[in-house]
């Protein structure tokens, strides 16, 4: 089994320009993961399962990974020029000073990929891709295509997180039902009060009915309608 | 055949769509049956759907609908701690909640990097054994009775799970939702005669086993049935990331047991059983001759078990915050690869919690498998990928 740096070299290798980056776990599990850039995937994911020595043909897992805006705040020392008065002379004078700097990191939403390898039984290689941000751009490309297993996998990420994976072949919602909107595992959803209340076609039919009786309020009922 | 070779799928992957089920046209005389198979249907063991397209007896489509159990699983388990959840597991696979806990304790303890004692792996393997050829028996009276041979298979395999479901009571205080393990061991130690009795159980089941094989091995409708019938090819299988006894009855030799030796299943001498026509019929096979190679394991950590204590003392349980990190761990649950996927970011809850579940993905080949058959055989296909839907729909 390579290891993480090897690996990085060969997709560099094999599919140039691919810009795969190496996130660190800093936990035991010494679980290291590649960074795929999206516009890359497609070729990066058909390389790691085609390539006879790293032969990943085997999808195990596929999760998606809410990562909210942050707001980190930071202690920066910030060095101003002022102008003090010593010994009863005008100086300008260098002043170091400690400030407390607030920036908000954004936020994404992120798919994980693990692998293994059924010809050669090593494992895992574990991949992410991340979205752009967590409103409006949020697709990725579907790896449906070159494992068959991502197929239910991808389709709860769309349903859960809210993922649209481009490219996959029947986008439906698997967990919730169709009408349902926003999506659950999302950190900042909030569940609405009344969750048992669905429109129902009862509802649909009953306002019909309503309008049809206002319509025909007065209006003379033609031969045979009705009893 | 072991492992499919690279070359054929490579092959077979420069065709666009070889993965995809294949599209079947109707024979044009007629019209088209859509009729929705479940939730309430007897053979989909719980609330589950397939609406299926029918030309006459013939499936010419068919998509699984689930959902109907969900009550979000992993965002409950994000909510509260690491181990509020364990109880939790129980409820996923309610047939084997033994191996579910294993399976997140065994996440749970790469995450933090914890040792497990001794005997506490030996109890693990001995429940786990058990759990396995309580869920197979129970599989294949399940397929009897599906078959129309109603009642009396099935309750052949309950009478013996009853026994092994004793056990469990004796040991955990529940016969299903045992809530057993814990990071760093097991809750409780098991004693001597506790181990007697196992031992007395274990020695019995072969007879069993001996019975039962012969409604698999004598039975002709049940052949009739189930040879040459739903069948999936190993490229697809891999492909489909599908585990278990099903990935083994088409023939690929993938055991996680083998494979990544978690807990200490370097210890034991067993084999690997493998289909060769890749059909329902080797599917309940592989789960019989598993159930043989289950009792030897039982028999052989039943001999070696040492005593000492069952819980790292030094283990952590209360104030439990894992250093930030991730971490996925796997064991090979009787249904299949069951996987928990953890995220820490220090804090007393799990980040992201993730649960592989091997019924879920397994369903992905429902419909390659069942196109072109009769709608009275959708069922015993369906049957034989061995699912619990409090697994699916999570």
């Amino acid at each position: 089994m390579k290891t993480i740096e090897e690996i990085k070299a060969a997709i560099e290798a094999a599919v140039p320009g691919a810009g795969v980056e190496i996130l660190q776990n800093p936990g035991p599990s010494g679980q290291h993961s590649l960074v795929l850039r999206q516009e890359w995937a497609v070729e990066v994911a058909t390389f790691l399962r085609d390539d006879p020595e790293l032969a990943l043909d085997f999808l195990s897992n596929v999760s998606g990974v809410d990562w909210q805006d942050k707001e980190i705040s930071e202690k920066v020392k910030v060095t101003h020029q002022t102008v003090k008065t010593v010994d009863g002379v005008e100086q300008t004078v260098d002043e170091t000073v400690e400030e407390t700097c607030k920036r908000v990191e954004p936020g994404h939403l992120e798919a994980v990929y693990h692998l293994y390898s059924m010809e050669k039984k090593h494992g895992p290689v574990i991949f992410r891709m991340r979205t752009a941000n967590r409103t409006d751009k949020v697709e990725l490309p579907s790896l449906t295509p070159i494992w068959r297993a991502a197929e239910f996998q991808e389709r709860e990420i769309f349903d859960l997180y809210g993922i649209v994976f481009t490219g996959h072949p029947d986008l439906r919602r698997i967990l919730m039902w169709d009408g349902f909107k926003d999506h659950p595992m999302r950190r900042d959803y909030v569940e609405p009060d009344d969750f048992e209340y669905e429109p129902t076609a009862h509802d649909e039919v009953l306002t019909r009915a309503q309008a049809h009786e206002i319509a025909t309020a007065g209006a003379v009922a033609p031969e045979g309608a009705g009893q | 055949m072991s492992a499919p070779a690279t070359d054929i799928s490579i092959k077979l992957a420069r065709q666009e769509g070889w993965n995809r089920p294949p599209v079947i046209e109707p024979d044009g005389e007629g019209e088209l049956l859509e009729l929705a198979m479940g939730p309430h249907h007897p053979s989909t063991h719980g609330v589950f759907r397939m609406d299926v397209a029918l030309d006459g007896e013939r499936v010419i489509r068919l998509k699984p609908v689930f959902g109907y159990l969900h009550r979000n699983h992993e965002k409950i388990a994000e909510n509260t701690s690491y181990l509020a959840s364990m109880p939790y597991t129980d409820r996923l696979d309610y047939f084997c909640s033994l191996t579910n806990n294993w399976a997140y304790a065994l996440a749970v303890e790469k995450l933090v990097g914890q040792a497990v004692p001794e005997r506490a792996e030996y109890l693990r393997v001995i429940l786990a054994e058990l759990t396995r050829i309580q869920n197979h028996a129970s599989s294949i009276g399940f397929l009897l009775q599906e078959m129309g041979a109603s009642g009396t298979p099935l309750m052949y395999a309950f009478r013996e799970r009853e026994k092994i479901l004793d056990l469990f009571e004796g040991l955990t205080g529940s016969r299903m939702m045992c809530n057993y393990m814990r990071f760093g061991g097991c809750r409780v130690d098991a004693s001597a005669a506790w181990l007697d009795a196992t031992r007395k159980v274990v020695f019995g089941i072969p007879e069993f086993v001996d019975e039962f094989e012969q409604f698999l091995r004598t039975n002709e409708i049940l052949m009739a049935r189930t040879q040459g019938m739903g069948i999936l090819r190993p490229e697809l299988a891999v492909n489909a990331g599908v585990t278990g006894p099903m990935l083994r009855a088409s023939g690929v030799n993938y055991d996680i047991r083998k494979v990544d030796h978690y807990g200490i299943y370097d210890r034991f001498k067993f084999r690997v059983p493998l289909g060769d026509h890749w059909d329902i019929y080797d599917r309940y096979m592989v789960r019989m001759l598993e159930i043989r190679e289950s009792i030897g394991i039982l028999e052989q950590a039943l001999k070696e078990i040492p005593g000492g204590p069952v819980m790292d003392p030094k283990a952590k349980i209360r104030g439990f915050r894992p250093k930030p990190g991730e971490a996925y761990g796997r064991i090979e649950a009787p249904k299949g690869e069951l996987g928990f996927y953890l995220i820490s970011d220090g804090s007393p809850n799990p980040y992201r919690y993730r649960v592989r579940p091997p019924s879920l993905i397994n369903l992905t080949v429902l419909e390659d498998m069942c196109l072109g058959h009769n709608v009275a055989d959708v069922v015993l296909i369906f049957g034989s990928v061995d699912i619990v839907l409090g697994e699916v729909d999570r």
